[in-house]
């Protein structure tokens, strides 16, 4: 039975992990062909039909590249900065329930790696520490450029993920649970308005702000701004070594948009699916109905994470990069008092049973808005101070 | 001066609540960029489909023969001494008897080379010729080489092929304001 468990755990977590990365392969394709076609381009076209083996091919390229350490590089911490990267980008995604369960015979398999009842604390403990492959890597290098880069990731991880975890906060309270899976069931109990986006608006547009502060990716992708740090706290790494940091913002891409969609937009759950559910066990049996749902809800919850893989891409390309004082008001003076907020109202909902309290701060904000666009002078010009 | 009538006034006010949230201004940016992504892509696919670049494009060189089938060229030089680039050389030989249906004339080039490195296909060589000889197609350019030997194109590859005649589509269309037309012919 003990044998059991542990195979099916292992061939579990090798799949999440072979999916894991072949998402993220694939991710470089899909950022380059979303990159083309917002930009009236056509992309990669070539290395296949369609360019789909263009991700093989940069693979292949970068692989025999030249594996150059410089020599007045620290060389072990240097090799340790991409490695902790790829090590942290890749432990995220144990705790990520990918579907409901298989049932085998009178086993029943939760699609998950691991099920633990404080996986959000997880995820978060685990992402804290992917700020040590960027800093160490940049530390490394013994490069000026290397180490603003590297001082800036952390300083800018250390910032967001306090209004991260604020953010998160309110959908704990409100499920009173840290684990994933009781989240997720929780909004399938619920139904579709009771998903978390509905309930807690605020708290959603903070963890997506916050999560594209903490994956590095435009417009928070200040550590490797190539205009001013030439390639931030990569600039002196080559080949796999470089590969590994570029895969790992892939990988952290798409933990986050797994952990989004999990935590607000109910995860495998989907309108009707305890209809459909109870539809499939009644055509094709208990267990045969029962696996076919699951499947299908994975299904969904993958259409979801790629939906926010491409909305990653899609701002990247349409927002520019904040400068550094901007980056740090937004995180410290903007995020984090709206994040307590949001605590503090969501709490004064739940004691009178109401779940979209914060539907207040939606509104006040909307209003604030209008009026102080109403009462902005218009196409009233100051003259430039010289 | 103005340019255009995209300039805008640069303005330093306050910005409002709305500007300071940035959110409605980036919901409206991923609109125009969303927007983009189901346009029609401008993009031809090069070496599959090849445009067309007009009827006075100026590409590959070819020597004219005329309706019998002889060379027109008889290597007075002009095309050499109008090249910018000097790119231009020949070798002249006299017409000997039998040779009637190969040359127009009693003299001809035994030897006309392009250096295809140095030409900047101006056309000056077109617009020099007195006999109509010297044309650049304009449906036909000089493709990229990988040999340095290659490169100096002699008469096997400048010559009008009797099955690959050269004519321009579009007649009426002078490459420059002298150039005599393809239609015309010579006495």
């Amino acid at each position: 039975m003990d044998l059991t468990i542990l195979l099916t755990k292992a061939i579990i977590i090798l799949v999440i992990f072979g999916i894991t990365l072949l998402i993220a392969t694939y991710s470089t394709y899909a950022e380059r062909k979303v990159a083309a076609f917002l930009q009236d381009r056509l992309g990669p076209n070539r290395a296949g039909p369609f360019g789909l083996l263009q991700p093989i091919a940069d693979a292949g390229k970068m692989f025999f590249k030249e594996d150059f350490i410089p020599a007045q590089a620290n060389k072990w911490l240097f090799i340790l900065g991409p490695c902790l990267a790829m090590l942290t980008a890749l432990m995220a995604s144990a705790v990520i329930p990918f579907g409901d369960s298989i049932r085998f015979g009178q086993y029943e398999i939760p699609v998950q790696g691991i099920e633990i009842n404080i996986g959000m604390l997880y995820i978060f403990g685990v992402v804290s520490l992917g700020v040590y492959g960027v800093m160490v890597g940049g530390w490394a290098s013994n490069n000026k450029f290397s180490l603003l880069g590297a001082i800036r990731a952390a300083s800018q991880n250390i910032s967001y993920e306090v209004a991260l975890g604020m953010s998160i906060i309110a959908v704990l309270m409100m499920t009173g649970s840290l684990s994933l899976r009781a989240i997720v069931e929780q909004q399938a109990t619920t139904g579709f308005f009771g998903w978390n986006v509905f309930t807690q608006p605020v708290g959603f547009i903070i963890f997506l702000v916050c999560a594209f502060a903490e994956c590095n990716r435009t417009p928070f992708d200040l550590p490797e701004c190539e205009t001013e740090l030439i390639g931030g706290y990569h600039t002196e790494y080559s080949s796999m070594k470089l590969g590994f940091y570029l895969f790992a913002e892939y990988i952290n891409m798409f933990v986050s948009s797994a952990v989004i969609s999990s935590l607000y937009f109910g995860g495998y759950h989907f309108p009707f699916a305890a209809q459909a559910h109870d539809a499939l066990v009644n055509a094709l049996g208990a267990n045969t109905g029962h696996n076919v749902a699951t499947a299908l809800g994975t299904v969904v919850f993958f259409s979801k994470i790629f939906f926010f893989i491409f909305f990653f891409m899609w701002v990247r390309w349409t927002v520019p990069r904040f400068r550094y004082d901007q980056l740090m008001n937004l995180g410290w003076k903007s995020l984090i008092p709206l994040a307590m907020l949001n605590v503090v109202i969501t709490g004064a909902g739940l004691l009178f049973n109401f779940n979209y309290a914060t539907w207040i701060v939606v509104i006040v904000a909307v209003l604030m808005i209008v009026v102080s666009s109403a009462r902005a002078p218009k196409g009233a010009v100051a003259v430039q101070r010289t | 001066m103005q340019l255009t009538n995209r300039s805008k006034q640069v303005s330093n006010k306050e910005m409002t609540l709305a500007e300071k949230m940035y959110l409605p201004a980036i919901l409206q940016g991923l609109g125009i960029t969303i927007s983009h992504f189901f346009k029609k892509k401008p993009t031809i696919q090069y070496p599959e489909v090849k445009r067309y670049l007009g009827p006075i494009f100026r590409g590959h060189h070819v020597l004219k023969r005329d309706e019998q089938g002889r060379e027109r060229c008889t290597a007075c030089g002009l095309c050499a001494v109008a090249c910018p680039a000097e790119a231009i050389s020949m070798v002249a030989a006299e017409r000997v008897k039998g040779e009637e249906g190969l040359y127009r004339e009693e003299k001809y080039a035994a030897v006309y080379e392009i250096n295809m490195l140095r030409c900047i296909f101006c056309g000056l060589c077109e617009e020099a010729c007195p006999k109509q000889a010297v044309y650049l197609r304009h449906d036909r350019i000089v493709p990229v080489f990988t040999e340095r030997d290659n490169i100096v194109y002699g008469k096997d590859k400048l010559v009008e092929k009797m099955d690959d005649r050269y004519v321009r589509n579009n007649p009426s269309v002078q490459a420059t304001p002298t150039e005599p037309s393809l239609s015309r012919s010579v006495g």
